[in-house]
């Protein structure tokens, strides 16, 4: 009874200019609010990020930003989102998908949609991309990249399955690599403590220190990899996801290792 | 040839809005009301046959008339109005006997109007933030009265797909608020704090009466298929909504452990539902492009919806006790005289009957319905 056809973009609400909270939850107010407080001081003084390849990231239309992923409370999404805004010629809006957990859990709840978060739901992230052309942050690592240990730094976790292609490839957007340096100093985790986890009802418990070490962060934005000329539903071909998966992985470990072999300090 | 249309569920609100409506359009030959008990909306053309759901007995009507749509507008789909077992069998059963009164082979119904919920899809922790009518909800249905609008949804596929002859639409309504309206929903924005849960601020979709009205309208007079979410444009925190109605939140409800506050604001006349404080928890939001594509043009955004509602919330305490309460009655001997006696020459409409009439107070609480007139 229900055949699936593709809902036309043309059909999308219209922008109602007195509302200041997009659909999607997310709020000018509080957004900005963060934007001139803590990202400033963190993307200027604390981390003192420095980005390359800032024009990698498409001016218009839906593209899809895939990072590398580390710290207890992850600070590269919003330093992603912050080198947009500050560096890019078109500053836009970036959406940064996060685990449905967030969704359920007090508090994080309320605070993560209004900066810009939305559940990684592949649903969501197809009309982002296809049918609202928006910027889409995703780490393939998921809670694997947040867990993981200083003595794993900068190696890069399983990439899921492959889910972020095939929604690039379903939406026919760019899809660009970023490499991160610095988020593992920033916030390292030495170990767990999983009765603590259970306790709180928390992912994870992780023992590493509170504030932000002020550790230099570098961002790396690289060549768009292309998705509309891959045949027609390329997103079908299991092994044709799997090898662009592995590929962007291998693309972002490499360069990884180049940024950590030139930085001479990782504090300067 | 005009439409000949059977609306079930006419003394529910949603059903006597319906027929009011369809009694404008010169191409609907006639209307037809049945339900249990008599409607509560002055009607000028359309007929009323008491009788309750029973398949033969409204077979013979459909086939007595050569109804050509039948619209169901029965479906209870908020849990406080009735008993979880009167819900179930009008939901399930009911909804079954329509089915068998509009099905066999030399049936003369070419289409079928459902009136559903998007209670259908619950809300959950994993959902996307806009369901598509494809979609199925990610986990198995909480609450009873989810549970038989699924299952009634169920039945209408399985009818939907056997009957080849027959057209049916299922049209999936976001919370419905309106002047008219009570429903759990509208008491607890009624209140003059609104009850949520801690540390949530979830996404919130509605629909204005006006548009359920004129969704079904709008699937009686064009040729539907398949499933439609039935929800305004904008989706809006419940923190821009209270800014809206301009009341305060008061997150008494706790986050861990709320059923059990739940059931405890119960005892003081706060009745929140569990499918309602999923909604304050989770939220839902629905696309509603698939409508939107067959030609209907919605008239409120869910934003002028609540900014309607907070001017009905303003004048409600003043309205009350003032005589603009609903003062229709319907009497069949009256009702009947006027329309068919050859004494009557000017048939007055009943419309302005219903103002002048002197106001009429403390009738009976209605037993089923999914949203009761404010009496």
């Amino acid at each position: 009874m229900t055949t699936e056809i593709e809902p036309r973009r043309d059909l999308l609400p219209a922008i109602e200019p007195e509302r200041r909270i997009t659909d999607w939850g997310r709020s000018e107010r509080v957004e900005g609010l963060f934007d001139r407080t803590i990202y400033d001081f963190l993307y200027h003084l604390w981390f003192r990020c420095e980005v390359e390849g800032i024009e990698h990231v498409p001016s218009q239309g839906g593209a899809l930003l895939v990072s590398n992923h580390a710290g207890a409370l992850p600070p590269d999404a919003p330093m992603i989102a912050k080198a947009i805004k500050e560096e890019h010629a078109h500053p836009r809006p970036l959406h940064l998908t996060m685990e449905h957990f967030f969704k359920g859990y007090p508090g994080m709840s309320m605070l993560l949609p209004k900066l810009g978060g939305v559940p990684a739901h592949p649903a969501n992230v197809h009309r982002l991309l296809h049918d609202e052309e928006q910027l889409v942050l995703v780490f393939p690592e998921g809670a694997k990249g947040t867990e993981k240990l200083y003595k794993d730094r900068y190696r890069l976790r399983r990439f899921g399955r492959g889910g972020f292609v095939r929604a690039a490839m379903k939406a026919k957007v760019p899809i660009v690599p970023i490499a991160v340096v610095g988020a593992e100093e920033a916030q390292p985790v030495f170990a767990h403590l999983p009765l603590l986890a259970k306790a709180t009802g928390l992912i994870y418990a992780p023992i590493s220190p509170l504030v932000y070490l002020p550790a230099k962060f570098r961002i790396r934005f690289m060549e768009p990899i292309r998705t509309d000329d891959m045949g027609d539903a390329p997103w079908e071909d299991r092994g044709l996801v799997q090898t662009v998966s592995q590929e962007i992985r291998a693309r972002i470990q490499e360069e990884l290792f180049d940024m950590v072999g030139k930085r001479e300090s990782v504090w300067f | 040839m005009g439409k000949r249309v059977l609306i079930t569920g006419l003394s529910t609100y949603w059903g006597g809005r319906l027929a009011q409506s369809l009694e404008q359009d010169p191409d609907v030959d006639t209307i037809i009301g049945i339900d249990r008990r008599p409607p509560k909306v002055a009607l000028e053309r359309t007929e009323f046959v008491q009788v309750a759901d029973a398949h033969s007995l409204i077979r013979r009507i459909v086939q007595a008339a050569e109804i050509d749509t039948v619209v169901d507008t029965r479906l209870v789909v908020d849990s406080t109005v009735t008993t979880p077992k009167r819900a179930h069998e009008n939901n399930v059963i009911g909804t079954m006997n329509i089915l068998a009164a509009c099905s066999g082979d030399n049936s003369c119904v070419r289409r079928l109007i459902v009136k559903s919920s998007a209670n259908f899809y619950g809300a959950e922790q994993d959902d996307p933030a806009f369901f598509t009518e494809g979609m199925q909800r990610p986990h198995p249905p909480r609450t009873r009265i989810e549970r038989d609008i699924v299952e009634a949804e169920e039945a209408i596929q399985d009818f939907a797909h056997s009957q080849d002859k027959v057209k049916v639409s299922v049209f999936r309504f976001a919370s419905v608020l309106g002047a008219g309206m009570n429903t759990s929903l509208t008491r607890v924005l009624s209140l003059p704090v609104v009850p949520t849960i801690l540390g949530f601020d979830p996404r919130v979709q509605v629909l204005h009466e006006d548009d359920l009205v004129g969704i079904l309208a709008h699937a009686v007079q064009n040729d539907l298929e398949g499933v439609f979410n039935g929800a305004a444009d904008g989706v809006l925190s419940l923190g821009e909504v209270l800014d809206l109605l301009g009341k305060p939140a008061a997150p008494i409800l706790p986050p861990w452990g709320t059923g059990l506050v739940a059931s405890q604001l119960k005892r003081v006349g706060i009745e929140i539902p569990d499918e309602l404080l999923a909604l304050l928890r989770y939220g839902r939001g629905l696309d509603n492009r698939r409508l939107k594509a067959t030609g209907y043009r919605f008239r409120f955004t869910s934003r002028e919806t609540f900014q309607r509602f907070s001017q009905v919330l303003r004048v409600a305490p003043i309205a009350q006790g003032a005589g603009t309460g609903d003062t229709y009655r319907y009497e069949r001997e009256v009702e009947e005289f006027l329309r068919y006696s050859p004494s009557v020459r000017t048939a007055a409409p009943a419309k302005r009957l219903q103002n002048t009439a002197p106001p009429e107070r403390g009738q009976a609480p209605p037993e089923i319905e999914a949203e009761s007139a404010r009496s």
